[in-house]
């Protein structure tokens, strides 16, 4: 069942291989993947890995598939009706769309971070102890060590300490983005999936929210989609590019950024049409 | 030459103004007589108010109205809370799982049939299928009748509401573990409180004005009836009702009906009131 | 530091048993949660069902007793075991009819009011108020048709209301009793027109009435007739704002002003003290309400299919 594919002794070792050598193990991998939002096929043959404790962002214009792409790692897809997945998704080394996985436990190990902030009409504290419930019965006491332990990884922490009780949706849209990173690392999730999450703040939330991930990568494999070129290659060690829903060159992200293989990426990327 | 002096503008001017005119004074006719009602029922029902009222029970001279205020208040809740429990649960299941399939557009256009059915008819079909059977007028059928009446607004403000959640606290919910059950108990009901309670409101206040499906249900009584609900049940609108058909002879009872109403309909606006208060809390 | 740690090393790891357990329990109450709900959903239909049935199986001995005769027979006569739905059924039909001439132009007047002309200090009050007359329970209506409507219409016009109540009191009663209803409704699909519609045919030198009459009415068409006809719904199936004012004459009434009865009024009037035959065929016109009230509502639904608001 699903209970074989977690990972720590795997995290571990992992860290023990990168401090030795530069070669990162793989996290996620994906195989042939095609996606039908009914007749559309809005992902077509995708085959990439993404590299453990690192950041990879996806890029490209709208509607190029990269929101539905990492969709499918934690299967969200699956709260709808009429989609449909053929190929496989990794996670180390385990397809997550295999019969008998649980999607629960599946997205309690694969976090994902919203384009719009998404608190819950409860308290701040709540809001973060929300996921952290669902799976782990902590004391009191332990429960708010592990909040503010969130919250401050989050940088968030010295903001909102005085206000644990009141409403999450009270809080400024940079604040709420950062409460709803918050809630996810306070279950501490393998991978943490991030779309477009800078894309509805203003440029010194945006500033925040790239410093934490940029800390948060020590610790967790972060998948990134954004619309922002610049930020993509602020942020991020690895960048793919996609392009009417396939996958057209998926590279180190200096590499793309100044020596592209393909030329529909170097049109992009000088901004020749997105 | 100056536009506004042309033939043309002056008569689209003209019949401007003449259609301005018409709505304000359709706005006047209409808060004419809806402002006559209340002043009727103000002057004719203050004057049949005293502590007493609220005290003593019916009788066929003097006494008060205490027992059918009690009766209805007692009716009324019941009938609210069986009724928050079915549409709550039918609400949810249309705005959560039913998806688009047939069953979910059915059951919609049923529940929207039933939400403006005729009081009278439920008053009938209660009377065939529990009075008859239990062989007399009861507390219970009056509450059933109601409930039948509270139900689908209920299932209505529940799936409005919890349509307004966005899905993306779904999604984030959904993205962190949670099962859906939990999501809908935890995030989704949190968001969509105030809102439901504001439709619970409103339908309390709608079913404690109704009089028809209470003619062949409960009936009425003279006697105070605390909790039975297996025996006939005082209740406010059909005292008001008797007291001006039936027992129309006697004034002091018509006088009486007239405080009725004016405590029910001070009771209704006062709950309208407080739907509002919980509804703009929300925003 | 050692606290971070602490808290780090009790995350989630191997699936204890306990967290086993704890999934499979949460997977069965979603597999029940769902079942639940849709159970109580399912009741509605039923319900549904049920009054039908119940209706029609109390009702069938009148049915199978007159036929089709039931419908154009003129009499209701308790005496002679003559019972005709044609008077309740044509003092509805009429009633409901006089009550929308009389309403409609009303509630479109102030809805236009409302979101056109009225100054704005007195546009949310006034709103308020007309929602909250909507909610005032409709025996306050008939009581007040009897006692004050009903005497001032035999004082000013003994000629046209010689009696004061009868199908056109009535009917008055009605359209003040669902002018509250319909303004309400039209106000608020008014207001779904978006302002920069308006702003751009005000743009073009529009007056109030052309932008109304010409933008505005045309893109919330739909839910204002949807709106007339849910009212048009409440004004059939009304009891006691009829009962009281209608005048309870049981047979055909030839003037419009003359008195008459309504199924609704009918049934109030009658029900308690009847019994056999007549119970039954007043079951059976409880049924014809329903199924009038059932075709009005499926239109109004079928006309309001389009628009955003839903109402009822």
């Amino acid at each position: 069942m699903t209970a074989d594919i977690h990972l720590d002794q795997k995290r571990d070792a992992g860290a023990v291989e990168a401090a030795a050598a530069p070669q990162v193990a793989t996290k996620l991998r994906v195989n042939d993947l095609n996606l039908y939002y009914g007749k559309f096929q809005a992902i077509k043959n995708v085959t990439m890995e993404i590299p453990e404790r690192q950041v990879t962002a996806f890029i490209g214009p709208s509607g190029c598939g990269k929101s539905t792409l990492i969709r499918c790692f934690n299967r969200i897809h699956d709260l709808y009706e009429g989609i449909r997945t053929e190929g496989q998704i990794l996670l180390d080394e385990h397809d997550i769309y295999d019969t008998g996985i649980d999607l629960n436990l599946l997205r309690s190990r694969v976090g994902m971070v919203f384009q719009k902030p998404t608190p819950f009409p409860m308290s701040v504290f709540d809001n973060v102890a929300f996921g952290i419930r669902l799976y782990e019965k902590l004391s009191a006491r332990d429960l708010e060590e592990r909040v503010e332990w969130a919250l401050r990884k989050a940088a968030l922490w010295n903001e909102v300490k005085d206000k644990l009780k009141q409403s999450g949706q009270a809080l400024s849209g940079g604040q709420q983005q950062r409460l709803c990173i918050a809630r996810t690392i306070a279950v501490k999730p393998e991978v943490i999936l991030l779309d477009e999450p800078t894309s509805a703040l203003d440029p010194i939330s945006t500033g925040y929210i790239e410093d934490l991930i940029n800390e948060l990568k020590k610790d967790y494999t972060i998948v990134i989609v954004t619309h922002n070129m610049q930020q993509a290659a602020r942020i991020s060690d690895i960048t793919a590019f996609m392009y009417l829903g396939s996958l057209i060159e998926c590279d180190d992200t200096t590499k793309i950024f100044t020596q592209p293989k393909e030329s529909r990426t170097e049109d992009y990327i000088t901004g020749r049409y997105g | 030459m100056d536009i506004n002096q042309t033939p043309l503008y002056r008569r689209r001017k003209r019949l401007n103004q003449l259609v301005m005119v018409l709505c304000q004074l359709a706005t006047l006719i209409g808060f004419v007589f809806l402002f006559a009602i209340l002043f009727t029922l103000v002057t004719k029902g203050i004057g049949a108010i005293s502590p007493s009222t609220f005290v003593e029970r019916t009788r066929m001279n003097g006494g008060g109205l205490g027992n059918a205020i009690w009766g209805t208040f007692v009716m009324t809740c019941a009938a609210t809370v069986i009724g928050t429990v079915i549409g709550v649960a039918a609400g949810t299941w249309l705005a959560e799982y039913s998806g688009k399939g047939l069953m979910a557009k059915v059951i919609r256009f049923i529940n929207d049939i039933l939400l403006s059915a005729p009081s009278i008819i439920i008053g009938l079909f209660i009377y065939a299928v529990v009075v008859v059977p239990m062989g007399n007028f009861s507390g219970w059928a009056g509450v059933l009748a109601l409930t039948v009446i509270i139900v689908p607004v209920v299932i209505r403000s529940t799936e409005d509401m919890l349509r307004l959640i966005p899905n993306s606290l779904r999604e984030a919910a959904a993205a962190l573990g949670a099962h859906r059950w939990w999501i809908i108990v935890r995030v989704c009901y949190s968001g969509a409180r105030a809102g439901i309670m504001t439709g619970i409101l409103l339908g309390f206040a709608r079913i404690s004005g109704e009089t028809a499906p209470l003619l062949f249900t409960s009936l009425n009584s003279n006697q105070w009836n605390f909790f039975d609900l297996g025996s006939e049940m005082a209740n406010l609108p059909m005292t008001i009702y008797q007291n001006m058909t039936i027992n129309a002879f006697i004034p002091d009872l018509v006088a009486l009906a007239w405080g009725g109403a004016l405590i029910l309909t001070a009771a209704i606006l006062i709950l309208n009131i407080a739907a509002r208060y919980f509804s703009r809390q929300r925003s | 530091m050692a606290t971070t740690n602490a808290i780090q090393a009790s995350g989630l790891g191997h699936l204890s048993d306990a967290t086993r357990k704890r999934l499979q329990r949460k997977a069965r109450i979603d597999v029940w949660f769902e079942r639940t709900l849709f159970a109580f959903a399912f009741a509605v239909l039923l319900l549904l069902g049920a009054i039908i049935a119940s209706l029609m199986f109390s009702s069938w001995p009148a049915i199978q007793r007159y036929g089709l005769d039931f419908f154009t027979e003129n009499r209701w006569a308790a005496n002679v075991e003559v019972f005709g739905a044609l008077p309740a059924i044509y003092g509805t039909l009429l009633t409901s009819f006089i009550a929308i001439v009389i309403a409609v132009p009303v509630s479109f007047g102030i809805a236009i009011f409302l979101t056109e002309q009225c100054p704005g200090f007195l546009r949310q009050p006034l709103s308020t108020l007309i929602e909250l007359l909507a909610g005032i329970p409709s025996i306050i209506y008939g009581m007040w048709g009897m006692e004050v409507l009903a005497p001032l219409l035999r004082t000013w016009f003994p000629s046209v209301f010689p009696a004061g109540t009868g199908l056109a009191t009535a009917g008055i009663i009605l359209a003040v009793m669902i002018i509250p209803f319909i303004t309400a409704v039209a106000r608020d699909v008014i207001n779904t027109v978006p302002a920069v519609m308006r702003e751009s045919a005000y743009g073009l030198g529009c007056t109030t009435w052309e932008v109304t009459r010409r933008v505005i009415l045309p893109s919330v068409k739909g839910g204002l007739v949807g709106g007339v006809v849910l009212g048009l719904g409440r004004a059939l199936g009304e009891t006691m704002a009829v009962t009281f004012v209608i005048g309870n004459n049981l047979f055909l009434s030839t003037t419009l002003t003359g008195q008459g009865t309504s199924i609704a009024a009918l049934i109030a009037n009658q029900f308690s003290e009847s019994d056999g035959t007549q119970r039954s065929a007043l079951l059976a016109l409880g049924l014809i309400l329903f199924l009038i009230t059932f075709a009005v509502l499926a239109f109004a639904r079928y006309l309001l299919r389009n628009s955003t608001g839903r109402h009822a």
